[in-house]
């Protein structure tokens, strides 16, 4: 009888408790964070009241480090130490960032990715990221009373696996769980369409400080599915910016500038841009260290000229985009604007003109994408929500392996959606071959040298054949997660060879652990005792869940000997839970696993035949 | 008590296994199976269910993907009768199409020459409707004469003017550039 004691309702409060859970917005410019609270999303403010952080992060002389206001306004006083927009450099080696001379950093250039020389060191953006999430997630804890379970954190859809691997990264060293990276766009449409109920085929145009996106989407009762998305992760509000800054250097005639005159011109830059989205015309003064004097005047019209060609470089992913979707500017019922640059009025304008309609603004584009988070990640959490959404998001570049002559075969090709698998066959080239050597790319071109490289393994152990007559599978499975695995396997004789691909750029496991130790210096101690807290909690959360689970289907699906087994199996599991041995917690947890692999699989075929039948809820409600 | 062999794609989506197929319910049942199997909706469960969540989300996938290209669809249906479509291999063509596939790729050259994207779009437009033309005779080859070597031969025209496509929807992407 120990099972039903378990699932008595308030024996265990545990996993029906709230799960405190966040979206997080790790912008260019700006980040926030966001919660589901009395079910609704909310974005959480610090103690001045302030909902955004500025992404800047202050290395002080004092040896402590400052994140967001106060260190924005060291970003003219103290350029070199004041990182801004390090999700610039994310993922990115120093040849993919391209012109630096207008930043006042020194560059580090690292093996994979670019690093920053700082007072306090070299710092990896990575690091410069975590700081950022560290705050946030200080503030959400604060306002929410409680340890995060975990964060659902946004990034651009058109970030590769290098980027989005540092952007993991950085969340493990400010110590948060990821529940998932969710594409920037796709939060946003979830915002946007559980606000306002919408149906139908929707863009989201996400013009953010660094990066831009192109989203195309169909909203259908609570179920978003990405048709294709495209974008540049390289263009952004900062390259508007640097276009009036040079503007203001060529007026005023000036010589090269330092660090801190090139970082306050920047800053006047953005004020004069911002100012502009609701005047006619700017003034720009300013004293620079070099005794120079800057007066001007900038209006509208001129900012115009200086953003067409910046504006036009975001319509040619959007033509892509309609185009891999297969729609036509007329099929599209609405375009969503996101991103603090969709603010100006120039941009505002060329999507309407391209669209034919004028877009939706009716949202905070600043918020839009952390709420839209939020909701995900309290249904990731597992809390019970009434919007019963699911998203169908895509794989935003193409996966593919290299074949003979450096040229990439497309396997996967780009916005298929996720999860998804793919299997190709190919062949030995000699006589007697034994190996293949196998390399994982990412990308849409032809030649694997200007595709992003993820991984190389090798397959060995292939029976010696005439050449072309082994018959390699190679297989790809991208889980919802957007994590890649690859598998080849000689049909032949079974020989197999797999890898988990995580993309070389990231920081490697040593290098984490590390940096985790010297941020929060925890002993061998602590990590055991946790580990133990841990496996317990899986193992109180696998019997909650399985338990449940056998008094709704057991007595349909089951024979009363497959249901004793399983009982067996949960019993074994939670008289070892109350002991502390993490092993054979974990050993019987697993066994349990085991034991109810078929059981899960008939639960789901008996759903998936009842929705089917029109007998579900989702139905109902029509 | 192991899990069952995977059903076939049309199964799946209770259609009936034909080229003739109701998009519709297709597209709609696609969203509810997902609904139900989705690793979304697993994320806190145990193991076993969220791997086989992971499975049916995965084959829910690759079964609509299948069954709304009409290529896709009709070499499926042909492997469900044992019939190979031997794209790779079967390169008999008959001349009329060969000549056609001449023309169109030495106006696709000319066009890319001059970076003509009008020209592109208008030209697969043309090749579109052909394949349109192609799709009514499978439609007619597949449920009404189930003549399956007639049908076979048509996949393999298709998936010549399918990749066609494809080249120009690149060539335009690379001139918008």
């Amino acid at each position: 009888m120990a099972l039903l004691q378990i699932a008595e309702p308030g024996m265990s409060a545990a996993p029906h408790q709230h799960r405190l859970a966040v979206g997080i917005d790790l912008g260019t410019t700006n980040s926030l964070v966001a919660t589901v609270r009395s079910g609704m999303s909310t974005v959480l403010h610090d103690e001045q009241g302030h909902a955004l952080l500025p992404s800047v992060v202050h290395y002080r002389p004092d040896g402590e480090v400052s994140v967001g206001y106060p260190a924005q306004a060291q970003q003219s006083l103290d350029p070199n130490n004041t990182i801004v927009s390090a999700k610039r450099f994310m993922g990115r080696g120093l040849k993919d960032i391209g012109v630096t001379t207008h930043l006042p950093y020194r560059f580090v250039d690292a093996p994979g990715m670019v690093q920053l020389e700082t007072r306090a060191g070299i710092k990896s953006p990575v690091e410069i990221s975590a700081e950022i999430l560290r705050t946030l997630k200080a503030r959400a804890e604060k306002a929410l009373g409680g340890e995060l379970t975990g964060a659902v954190i946004t990034v651009p859809a058109y970030f590769d696996d290098a980027q989005r691997q540092a952007t993991k990264d950085a969340a493990r060293l400010a110590g948060l769980t990821v529940l998932r990276l969710l594409n920037e766009p796709t939060a946003a449409a979830v915002a946007y369409g559980l606000d306002n109920a919408s149906e139908g085929v929707y863009v989201i145009y996400d013009l953010g400080g660094g990066t831009f996106d192109i989203s195309i989407l169909r909203l259908s009762r609570g179920v978003f599915e990405v048709l294709a998305t495209n974008g540049d992760s390289a263009l952004g509000g900062d390259d508007f910016d640097q276009r009036i800054y040079c503007w203001i250097l060529e007026q005023a005639k000036l010589a090269p500038l330092s660090a801190a005159d090139t970082r306050l011109l920047l800053t006047k830059a953005r004020e004069a841009k911002e100012w502009l989205t609701d005047h006619a015309e700017a003034r720009i003064t300013s004293l620079l260290s070099s005794g120079d004097v800057i007066d001007l005047t900038l209006d509208s019209t001129t900012l115009s000229e200086l953003t067409r060609q910046l504006i036009a470089k975001t319509l040619s992913p959007t033509r892509k985009a309609l185009r891999d979707a297969g729609l036509e500017v007329s099929d599209i019922k609405g375009v969503v604007m996101v991103g603090g640059a969709t603010r100006m009025p120039q941009v505002r304008q060329a999507v309407a003109e391209f669209f034919g309609q004028a877009p939706l603004t009716n949202l905070d584009p600043d918020k839009v994408v952390a709420l839209g988070a939020a909701i995900q990640a309290n249904m990731l959490a597992g809390n019970r929500s009434d919007d019963d959404l699911l998203l169908l998001d895509v794989i935003p570049l193409s996966l593919g392996l290299e074949t003979m002559g450096g040229l990439a075969e497309r396997i996967i090709p780009r916005n298929s959606t996720i999860p998804v698998a793919r299997a190709q066959d190919f062949t030995t080239y000699k006589d007697g071959q034994t190996a293949m050597s196998i390399h994982v790319v990412q990308g849409e071109r032809e030649l694997v040298s200007d595709c992003r490289s993820l991984a190389r393994f090798e397959l060995r152990g292939i029976p010696p054949m005439a050449a072309g007559a082994a018959r390699i599978r190679v297989t790809f499975q991208v889980d919802a997660d957007g994590l890649l695995s690859v598998t080849a396997r000689e049909q032949g004789s079974g020989v197999e060879a797999n890898i988990v691909v995580k993309p070389s750029y990231g920081l490697d496991e040593d290098q984490i652990t590390e940096m985790l130790r010297a941020s929060f210096g925890s002993a061998e101690q602590d990590k055991q005792a946790r580990a133990l807290r841990e496996v317990q909690v899986d193992a109180q959360r696998l019997i909650e869940a399985i338990s449940a689970a056998l008094q709704k289907d057991g007595a349909t699906l089951l024979t009363p000997q497959q249901q004793h087994q399983i009982e067996t199996a949960v019993a074994t599991l939670h008289s070892l839970s109350q002991g502390e041995d993490a092993d054979a917690i974990k050993a019987a947890s697993d066994a349990l696993n085991h034991a109810t692999e078929a059981f899960a699989a008939l639960r789901m075929d008996a759903s998936v035949k009842q929705a089917l039948a029109g007998q579900h809820l989702n139905t109902l409600e029509l | 008590m192991s899990p069952r062999p995977a059903q076939n794609h049309f199964a799946l989506f209770d259609l009936p296994a034909r080229f003739a197929i109701d998009l519709d319910a297709l597209n709609q049942r696609y969203r509810l199976i997902q609904g139900e199997v989705h690793p979304d909706r697993f994320a806190s469960s145990p193991p076993a269910e969220r791997l086989r969540s992971m499975q049916l989300a995965t084959q829910a996938n690759t079964a609509y993907q299948t069954l709304k290209q009409p290529t896709a669809r009709a070499r499926y249906l042909l492997q469900l009768h044992d019939i190979d479509t031997e794209e790779e291999r079967n390169t008999a063509m008959p001349a009329d199409f060969l000549m056609q596939q001449l023309e169109w790729r030495e106006a696709i050259e000319d066009a890319n020459e001059d970076a003509d994207i009008a020209a592109l779009d208008s030209l697969l437009n043309e090749i579109k409707t052909t394949g349109k033309q192609w799709q009514q005779d499978l439609q007619h080859a597949l449920d009404v004469a189930q003549d399956w070597p007639a049908a076979a031969a048509i996949v393999r025209k298709l998936s010549f003017t399918d990749k066609l496509q494809d080249e120009i929807l690149h060539a335009i992407s690379r001139h918008e550039d």
